[in-house]
């Protein structure tokens, strides 16, 4: 309650309660306002302290489940996970289970091949999506029309049922097991050639013509004067496809059988099987396996948070 | 505006090439294997007419697997579509810290859903997490064998996808709520409605063009679900967990029958598709909003 008071006396003096002040003067026979008169900025206090309090409680729901299953990988090997009521503070921690997890667990070679998987995909559509999508805004020829929505309809398709003949597909191509299977049918997105012809569409006219008039040919125009004015989308696009083949996981399950090629998504699932039921390890090899994207997530969220705002259309 | 009449194609073909190999071809090549018994040990493919589709219609298992995703459907888009209005709502205000906690939120959205379905695992072990809050509240008496049990199993999964997705959604809300110009809530704040009144008068009318995408996204997401129950439960016990791209990766994958597995991704493909033709009329729109 003293505190309460206290605040009060602090808040009378921000501008907001002078501005609210100012409006009741100028509207005298409102009574609802002139009830609530006595202790606006308590009111806000109680608010602001009511939101922070359901903000905490969602993020608990939020990162509860996560920092559950870093409890459990930081427990000894004394102490019983099963225990119940369940222990949330480790009796005595240690990283032991990490240093035996990632023992049996090639958590670098599946960092590697999730790395290497993720950058050849997100290249291979920034490229291959800009290209495309450059004559279908700016140029006129035959048949843009039905291009265009040939390939827009390709967003129709679900992969599930595609991914059957692409297997026999890739397997006839020999590329099971191989980085290229694992790219090339993610390779080029219908959601990708929207977003770039989107950007292309509302750059001005002027500036082609002026360039071609300076004697650029087509492809310089896309490559010195375009693709420089459409960076926020092409950052849009390059999260939207990482954050896809990062997290894909029913293509690599289908696409490979050889373990030295796991993505990690594929490499903690292994765990899970391999320490059927020891938590600790299975526990400990997930943690580790998500500090990469958190890192990443942690430096660029800015780009993601916008990146999924833009990119709402995705079907 | 001279141009050679090649250029355009130079540019689309790798793109177009692509989509043309791993699209298409496909496309036409899993229509064709439903109409046969092709099943990746024989060479060549039978064509056995709509034998595929009978024997489909005839499984039992095909219908409880649709019924389920159905289902899955049924729970996962509502809860999907109002609980982040919700959240969007209450990370849009000004407060200090609050993008933190909007990245908290985005958190599970980031992370593998395996990493995910292992962390919801363990919390709904017997002696898990879950069951000890909710003994702890009186809300059960005994522990609830959350994945194990036929009852629970898809419900439980269903909880996961719909954690892991707040989160995205949220944040296609807030783009939304942004949009909402702010003098409209002070002049109901003027007229004395009440912060609910607010959200029911002026939030959700204005959010509508979000809450449609978001509808349609989700729709189609919970259409094709397949991680969340492959790391959780395998479509188990007894089939209760199981929907219907589970289904066709187990009927083509594990039993290898390539043909019937086909046949049920046209089934996947007709219902996608009504969702997706409502998605591309929408976007369409948009794009000629954007155009102006």
């Amino acid at each position: 309650m003293n505190q309460n008071s206290e605040a009060l006396k602090q808040d009378d003096r921000t501008p907001v309660t002078v501005q609210e002040n100012e409006r009741k003067r100028t509207q005298p026979t409102n009574i609802k306002q002139r009830r609530r008169k006595p202790r606006p900025s308590g009111k806000k206090v109680l608010k602001t302290t009511l939101s922070y309090a359901t903000l905490s409680i969602v993020s608990l729901i939020m990162v509860g489940p996560f920092l559950w299953l870093l409890a459990t990988s930081l427990k000894s090997g004394s102490e019983n996970i099963f225990a119940y009521p369940p222990q949330f503070i480790p009796e005595n921690p240690t990283l032991a289970n990490f240093g035996a997890v990632l023992e049996y667990f090639p958590f670098f070679t599946y960092l590697f091949n999730s790395t290497v998987v993720a950058i050849l995909t997100v290249g291979a559509n920034l490229l291959f999506c800009s290209l495309a999508a450059y004559p279908l805004a700016r140029m006129q020829f035959r048949g843009k029309s039905l291009v265009f929505i040939l390939i827009i309809s390709t967003m129709m398709i679900p992969f599930q049922l595609l991914m059957i003949p692409i297997y026999i597909l890739a397997l006839n191509l020999g590329l099971q097991n191989t980085y290229l299977g694992l790219v090339l049918p993610h390779a080029t997105t219908a959601f990708g050639i929207f977003l770039m012809r989107q950007a292309f569409l509302t750059i001005p006219y002027e500036l082609d013509e002026s360039a071609r008039m300076d004697g650029a040919n087509a492809f310089q125009i896309w490559w010195k004067i375009l693709m420089p004015l459409v960076r926020p989308s092409l950052v849009t696009l390059a999260i939207f496809t990482f954050m896809m083949a990062w997290g894909d996981f029913l293509w690599p399950l289908i696409i490979l059988n050889d373990q030295s090629m796991y993505t990690l998504p594929l490499g903690v699932q292994s765990l899970q099987g391999n320490f059927s039921s020891n938590w600790r390890y299975i526990a400990a090899g997930s943690i580790i396996s998500v500090l990469p994207i958190i890192i990443v997530f942690a430096i660029l969220q800015r780009y993601f948070i916008e990146g999924a705002m833009k990119g709402a259309v995705k079907g | 505006m001279k141009q050679r009449k090649f250029t355009p194609l130079m540019f689309l073909l790798p793109g177009c090439v692509i989509l043309g190999a791993f699209i298409f071809y496909p496309m036409i090549q899993a229509i064709w294997l439903s109409f046969t018994d092709y099943n990746m040990i024989q060479q060549n493919p039978n064509f056995v007419g709509v034998a595929n589709y009978k024997e489909l219609f005839a499984d039992e298992l095909f219908w409880k697997v649709l019924g389920q995703t159905l289902l899955y459907l049924i729970i996962v888009v509502p809860a999907l579509v109002f609980l982040p209005i919700f959240l969007a709502i209450l990370v849009n205000q000004q407060l200090k810290g609050i993008t933190f906690f909007r990245s908290i939120y985005y958190l599970p959205v980031v992370t593998s859903m395996v990493v995910v379905g292992i962390a919801w695992k363990w919390m709904y072990a017997d002696q898990g997490v879950l069951n000890f809050i909710l003994q702890s509240l009186g809300i059960v008496d005994d522990p609830v064998h959350w994945l194990t049990s036929t009852s629970t199993s898809l419900f439980a999964i269903m909880a996961v996808t719909v954690w892991k997705g707040l989160g995205y959604y949220m944040v296609i809300y807030l783009a939304g709520l942004q949009a909402i110009p702010s003098n409209l809530y002070e002049a109901a704040d003027i007229d004395g409605a009440s912060k609910w009144k607010q959200i029911i008068h002026i939030t959700i009318p204005l959010l509508m063009p979000s809450i449609m995408i978001v509808t349609i996204m989700s729709s189609i997401s919970a259409m094709k679900v397949f991680e969340e129950i492959y790391v959780m439960t395998q479509g188990g016990p007894l089939n209760s967990s199981m929907t219907l791209v589970y289904y066709i990766y187990n009927q083509a994958f594990d039993s290898l029958e390539m043909g019937y597995a086909s046949a049920a991704g046209v089934i996947l493909f007709i219902v996608t598709l009504m969702f997706s033709i409502v998605n591309i009329a929408f976007m369409n729109k948009r794009e000629q909003a954007m155009k102006g």
